[in-house]
């Protein structure tokens, strides 16, 4: 067994990739990465600065600390700020500005705020403080879906009945259709984000090439990744081929961890959502099913209905949509930076707002 | 947030009803759920996300990737030469 990142960072390698892309490019080629992760790998590693001119890379809205609604955050800092509950949350969840606080402020206030590496923690939490509700924010794509999803069944399980969480899961393909279907679309191939497609596989994504004729590539995290599959991209694009092929085999097949898909589809179900900056998507969302309902802490709890107020500087929505660039902000950096986020894409490790403020490399 | 870090495993055990695994990340080691991958065998990597092993590498794969991208390296080296001449 080796080592399977060995190599994946080789700059030789990676430059001999996109050589090749350059090579083969005959004319202006817009792709979009989804994740906000590949974004950060992507500024991390300046691969946008090897590219040829006309390939443009088109960040997406794979960022869940990013599309978590206003809403849902609000309703957090309500809960975590009760003195009966014990509020958990990944990390990044922490600074995402709220209407005016985050958790972070929340915490400061005496609330008890808690970050987890596992869903799995809350569990343990509730175990040791039977007196407390302990209340997880269910966020992020298929990824933290059978995390969470098995963390209900192993609180189901065990009758841990001090546990429950604030569903905020969402989901790729219909930001997918959502972000083509836009008459303002710009984008003509996607990198399908590779992490995702290690849960759900890639027959999803069958029938969106078919429907709008665009190439989408499974595509990894490290450099020698992210080269093969923008390589892979415009080699369709050129070829006017518009397929679902995998770059990350090593880690995705068409079909995907069915153990995982199937603990997820026991525990959720699709449900409209909310995304921050975008607008509600149909279907775009994880809601518990009718058996494990009473896992939802939203009905727990007596929840004031609050106005919501986002930063009128922020142009998150359009960033999130790959209709602007984090440079076309006017508060890019000046209002708005990592200390003082105005938006989310502004928060997370995996915002395009906070990779272009960390890595961007100002020409001349 | 869907950053996945490949490890090893190196011991698998049941706690509290739910299979668990600890995997080697680079010399650091840490307890992760394997309920997603109950098929995992020690030895092998597998991609763990949130404490939560996703998925498990498949090594033919892996190799096949490499040695088709090293195919690809001698190539291109030759194209570039081949540009810096004209």
């Amino acid at each position: 067994m080796t080592d399977p990142t060995a190599n994946l960072r080789d700059a030789s390698l990676t430059k001999s990739i996109l050589a090749e892309v350059r090579r083969i490019t005959t004319q202006p080629w817009n792709i979009m990465e989804i994740c906000g992760g590949q974004t950060h790998a992507i500024m991390q590693y300046g691969l946008d600065q090897l590219l040829p001119p006309e390939i443009t890379l088109i960040h997406g809205p794979g960022c869940p600390v990013c599309v978590t609604s206003l809403q849902a955050i609000e309703q957090g800092l309500q809960i975590a700020s009760r003195p009966d509950v014990i509020f958990t949350t990944f990390g990044d969840m922490l600074r995402v500005p709220g209407n005016q606080a985050d958790l972070f402020t929340a915490r400061s206030q005496g609330a008890d705020v808690r970050v987890v590496y596992s869903p799995l923690d809350s569990l343990k939490i509730a175990n040791a403080n039977p007196d407390k509700q302990v209340v997880f924010f269910a966020i992020g794509f298929e990824t933290t879906a059978p995390t969470i999803a098995s963390t209900i069944l192993t609180a189901s399980r065990n009758g841990v009945n001090n546990f429950s969480i604030l569903p905020a899961n969402v989901l790729v393909p219909p930001a997918m259709h959502a972000i083509l279907s836009n008459p303002t679309n710009r984008v003509q191939g996607f990198l399908a984000a590779g992490h995702v497609c290690a849960v759900m596989g890639y027959h999803e994504y069958l029938p969106i090439a078919e429907q709008y004729q665009i190439p989408i590539v499974v595509t990894g995290f490290e450099p020698v990744d992210l080269a093969t599959g923008i390589l892979m991209a415009v080699q369709q694009l050129e070829a006017g081929q518009h397929e679902v092929t995998n770059a990350y085999p090593r880690f995705v097949t068409r079909e995907g961890n069915q153990v995982a898909q199937k603990i997820i589809s026991q525990v959720f179900e699709p449900v409209d959502r909310q995304w921050r900056g975008i607008g509600t998507i149909p279907l775009s969302g994880l809601g518990l099913r009718p058996e494990y309902a009473s896992f939802n802490g939203l009905p727990r709890f007596e929840l004031d209905q609050t106005p919501l107020y986002e930063s009128p500087l922020c142009i998150a929505g359009k960033v999130l949509s790959g209709i602007a660039k984090p440079l076309d902000c006017p508060a890019f950096s000046t209002e708005c930076t990592p200390a003082h986020p105005l938006g989310a894409p502004m928060v997370s490790s995996e915002g395009a707002c906070a990779a272009y403020y960390r890595y961007h490399r100002i020409p001349g | 947030m869907c950053l996945g870090i490949p490890g090893k495993v190196t011991q698998i055990h049941e706690q509290d009803g739910i299979l668990m695994a600890a995997v080697d990340f680079y010399g650091v080691e840490q307890a992760v759920c394997i309920a997603t991958t109950p098929e995992v065998a020690l030895g092998q990597y597998v991609l763990v996300h949130a404490g939560f092993a996703l998925n498990v590498l498949s090594d033919t794969e892996a190799e096949e990737t490499l040695k088709i991208l090293r195919d690809l390296q001698p190539f291109n080296a030759r194209l570039t030469e081949e540009d810096q001449s004209k």
